[in-house]
């Protein structure tokens, strides 16, 4: 059952960009995209490829309609809806369920790993 | 079973060959003698030692001059500013690392065929195996009485260049002897050094041997046109002394010519004396007999270039010169390889007029036929020689307008047939149908660069083996890198091969918008679109990405200059420009404050430690003379970068497509050899250029004097001081692929200087591609630096003005990127780890070593964790 968690409020987040946020000690990657219909998306911010959390520092987009994130670090892309990354299919990232309800940002706690450590 | 042991002990054997056989080299290692070090011995040289038999000789080489080979091709550039060490075309090293003796400023004096050794003026005496003669020409000076007077002077060296430059220093007035290519070569040296010039010539009419009369006649008037007095059909009889010069020419026709200064460039002559004297064959008029695989009559003496005579023939040109070298190596090797002859077509600009001569010029071929256009009001002579069927291109002169060389070269050494109407070739053409020769219809025989020797065949296997851009295919074949002339169709070549391997030839940026880079910066500038998601609803499709996201923000941040984190700009951003710092394999950045010309106070530098201190950053000195400051957390970035602008510094932009560092060396400030004070041009260059958002970085650097302790000539903007003023060199980069910038213009006051870079920069940021050097910007540009110069030195697009406003405008718009970013909260959000917390992230770990904190390892990573688990 969704458990949705407010994280934090809409003027937080960056049009077109993303942040950061700390939600039960998963670091989370949020990009708003104001202008697009899901408008608003969650994906772990861990690079696999770069070992670093960085991914909400990445440059977002669409390629061939999927909508993406590029790494900052080697620029591999990651779909923002499924985790895939484009480059190397094997590859997947988390994706988390978010949603905007009145003004505030939520993401659905049942959706994130159970046996959670503080990301390394 | 048995056939396994049979296979074996062939292997053995051949091992043991093989084993063997470098000490059989070693043992008989044989000694090759090259006597001249000119253009063509020093290729000789070159070419031996691109192959695999280098290994078997022992090389010496005798350098009558005082330095070793250099480009006489371009000589006259000596007089516009290039200098002696530029015009080199020996590598630097390239003697000690390839184990070659060279002699410099030693003649060889005599041969002695019996005992096979070469003695030189010096004394020394050396046994040869195999000896090269590249001894060259010298040039011909007629016997007229007096032609050994003071001010009488030749041109074929940079000793006879100083000669002629100290000689025009007292003289008013210089005269060539000679209307040939040379002596027209020379006659722009006179005029370069600001002589009134004159030349006299015996024939009727200019370049009589490639030129027919109405072509002479046009270049005689296009000649005159720029001041340069012609006097043909004239005999000189006697040179003596002068009334108002210092010489005076009397000539068969009783007329007499006041001249200062009297240079000969009357032909050249085969330097053969020591052939001669050794008993070689030598041609009745002079030159060393050689056979098609270039031996002399003495089967271990060869003679290369022009001091050799094939089939009656001596070629004063350095290609069938180099052609001749490659043939020796080749003999030498044990390959099948001659020398057939070469074809003897020129093109080139003589005083900035085109003048082109492809085969039967003056259409001796039986049943020739010609056609001739003529075009007065533009200067333009064409004439083309065609077969009695009209079918076969024999010879074409070309006087005013060139660019049709190429393709008429390529029908007449191919035999390509010709079209229905021939003289549609040298019709100017007013529609847009193109009458060129397609890359298509070239046979892969045909040579298209002829200083090199590289068919179409040899560049399309260099395509197919995954050469897919100029600068790979240049590089891999050499072809387009001597005189260049071939670069237009080098390009056709490979664009209709990679067309034809179903390569799309596809210029668009990315898939949202169907443009080039230079397309979407006219686009922006002519529309004033000052935002992405503007131009992306009018010219683009979908939501963009990271290729046209950061290209388009780069251009609006160049053309508009607004700040890059304003919120319709923010998104565009790579992330280095997003936190304006340099994000490092951890997700930490490292932070570069500007250090205008790396010259900094002990203060400003007690500053910067004391913040590197109180945050503990990893510290280290940048190649751009500045410091660089890593491991800081994107939360800590606002506070170091408040206590470094509240000490006085300001970004360097280290992390955008702009301009870095102005490196300089100290100047004439300090230094014992100082011309001119390089650190404060440095600083003022700095300054000026600050804060421009460009296609790629852009680094500077300033030298106070030619010892270029700056390294100028390996950035995108050089400068160096000269006695005569600055002399500007562009387009030079280090890196992975590094390259020597070209000298671009000299003797510059600094105003002009500042201008040409305004202009140069404008350019760049309007017309390159994106993250495309300056470099690869220019080399991929139709007419490269000449073409570069015509735009910014001359205004040939008349766009000077709009590229000096539009750097003025960038200038007065300039703002720290930092000063404005910590004095506004909205930009400063960004600037923290979480959104919703202030822990910074866990996953950034560092340890020490020599003193400093760098990141720690993957090893070190799994203890720290189980450390802290502890």
């Amino acid at each position: 059952m969704a458990q949705w968690i407010d994280v934090c409020s809409v003027d937080d987040l960056q049009p077109d960009s993303g942040v950061c946020a700390l939600v039960e000690g998963a670091q989370v990657a949020i990009f708003w995209m104001p202008e697009t219909e899901a408008k608003v998306y969650a994906v772990g911010n861990y690079d696999p490829f770069g070992n670093a959390n960085v991914l909400s520092r990445g440059l977002i987009g669409d390629i061939g309609g999927q909508p993406v994130v590029a790494s900052p670090l080697y620029k591999q892309h990651y779909n923002l809806q499924t985790g895939v990354c484009l480059e190397d299919e094997s590859v997947k990232i988390p994706v988390y369920a978010i949603r905007i309800d009145n003004g505030s940002v939520q993401v659905d706690l049942s959706s994130l790993p159970q046996d959670r450590e503080p990301a390394l | 079973m048995t056939h396994l042991l049979t296979m074996a002990r062939l292997l053995l054997c051949n091992l043991e060959h093989i084993i063997s056989l470098p000490g059989l080299y070693m043992s008989v290692k044989q000694t090759l003698v090259v006597i001249g070090n000119g253009m063509v011995g020093q290729h000789f040289l070159s070419s031996l030692v691109e192959s695999t038999i280098k290994e078997h000789y022992e090389i010496i080489t005798f350098c009558e001059e005082p330095r070793a080979a250099y480009d006489r091709v371009h000589l006259s550039a000596f007089f516009t500013g290039t200098t002696a060490a530029e015009l080199s075309l020996v590598e630097d090293g390239f003697f000690d690392r390839h184990g070659i003796t060279l002699h410099l400023g030693d003649k060889a004096a005599s041969i002695d065929r019996a005992t096979k050794t070469v003695t030189s003026a010096k004394g020394l005496t050396i046994a040869y195996d195999k000896l090269v003669l590249a001894t060259g020409s010298y040039p011909f000076v007629p016997p007229v009485p007096g032609h050994d007077r003071a001010q009488c002077l030749v041109y074929r060296t940079i000793e006879d260049l100083e000669a002629i430059a100290a000689a025009a220093k007292t003289g008013k007035i210089g005269t060539v002897v000679g209307g040939g290519l040379l002596g027209l070569e020379a006659a722009k040296a006179l005029m370069d050094l600001g002589l009134e010039t004159h030349v006299v010539e015996f024939a009727p009419r200019l370049m009589a041997v490639q030129l027919d009369d109405a072509g002479g006649a046009m270049l005689r008037r296009k000649i005159e046109n720029l001041g340069v007095i012609v006097h043909t059909g004239k005999n000189t009889s006697i040179i003596t002394d002068g009334e108002s010069c210092i010489n005076k020419m009397c000539f068969a026709d009783g007329e007499e010519l006041e001249t200062d200064i009297v240079l000969f460039s009357a032909g050249i002559r085969p330097r053969d004396d020591i052939a001669r004297a050794c008993g070689l064959e030598v041609g009745q008029r002079g030159g060393i007999v050689i056979d098609n695989q270039c031996r002399t009559s003495d089967e271990n003496i060869y003679a290369i270039g022009e001091c050799a005579l094939w089939n009656g023939m001596i070629y004063g040109l350095v290609a069938p010169g180099y052609t001749m070298a490659r043939t020796v190596v080749a003999d030498l090797a044990g390959n099948d390889a001659s020398f057939t002859g070469a074809d003897m077509s020129t093109k080139l600009k003589l005083m900035g007029v085109d003048v082109a001569s492809i085969g039967d010029a003056h259409a001796k071929t039986q049943g020739a036929m010609v056609y001739t256009y003529q075009n007065g009001a533009s200067e333009i002579y064409k004439r083309l020689v065609v077969s009695q069927d009209k079918k076969q291109l024999l010879g074409a002169v070309l006087v005013g307008e060139a660019s049709g060389y190429s393709t008429l070269l390529q029908y007449c050494l191919n035999g390509i047939e010709l079209p229905e109407n021939p003289d549609a070739l040298i019709l100017p053409h007013r529609s847009d149908e193109s009458v060129g020769l397609g890359p298509d219809a070239l046979p892969a025989s045909a040579q298209i660069c002829s200083c090199y020797d590289v068919t179409k065949g040899a560049i399309c296997s260099a395509i197919e083996g995954g050469c897919m851009t100029m600068s790979a295919l240049k590089a891999e074949t050499k072809a387009a890198t001597g005189c260049g002339g071939c670069s237009a169709l080098l390009k056709s070549v490979l664009d209709s091969e990679l067309a034809k391997q179903g390569f799309e030839v596809n210029t668009d940026i990315c898939e949202h918008f169907a443009y080039t880079r230079q397309d979407l910066h006219n686009l922006i500038r002519v529309e004033q679109i000052k935002t992405f998601s503007d131009l992306l609803h009018k010219h683009g499709k979908g939501h963009g990405c990271e290729i046209c996201k950061p290209t388009v923000g780069n251009i609006l941040a160049s053309q508009w200059n607004e700040h890059i984190l304003e919120k319709d700009h923010l998104g565009l951003q790579d992330t280095n420009d997003t936190f304006l710092a340099n994000m490092q394999k951890d997700g930490t950045y490292s932070v570069v404050p500007r250090i205008t010309g790396g010259e900094i106070s002990p203060d400003m530098l007690i500053a910067l430690g004391q913040v590197g201190k109180k945050y503990n950053l990893y510290t280290k000195i940048t190649g751009g003379q500045r410091v660089d400051l890593f491991g800081a957390r994107v939360d800590q970035l606002p506070h170091i970068w408040k206590e470094l602008i509240d000490a006085g510094f300001e970004s360097g932009h280290a992390y955008g497509k702009s301009l870095r560092t102005v490196k300089s060396c100290v100047g004439s400030t300090w230094c014992r050899y100082g011309v001119d004070d390089s650190v404060g041009l440095a600083i003022e260059l700095e300054n000026r250029y600050k804060g421009l958002r460009s296609p790629h970085k852009i680094k500077f650097a300033v030298s106070g004097c030619t010892r270029e302790c700056a390294e100028a000539q390996g950035k995108d903007v050089g400068v160096i001081a000269t006695e005569n003023g600055w002399n500007l060199y562009v387009c030079g980069n280090g890196g992975m692929k590094p390259r020597h910038a070209d000298l671009f213009a000299t003797g510059l006051d600094k105003e002009t200087l500042i201008k040409y870079i305004d202009r140069f920069l404008s350019f760049y940021v309007r017309t390159a591609d994106r993250l495309q050097r300056t470099s690869v910007w220019m080399e991929n540009m139709e007419g490269g630096l000449d073409y570069l110069k015509s735009v910014v030195l001359e205004d040939k697009l008349g766009l000077c003005d709009q590229l000096e406003q539009q750097m003025q405008y960038v200038i007065d718009t300039y703002q720290c990127e930092w000063k404005n970013a910590i004095a506004d909260e909205a930009k400063l959000k960004r600037f923290r780890h979480f959104i919703n917390s202030d822990r910074p992230d866990d996953n950034v770990i560092f340890v020490e070593e020599r003193g400093q904190i760098r990141p720690a390892d993957e090893n070190e990573r799994k203890h720290f964790k189980l450390v802290e688990v502890a």
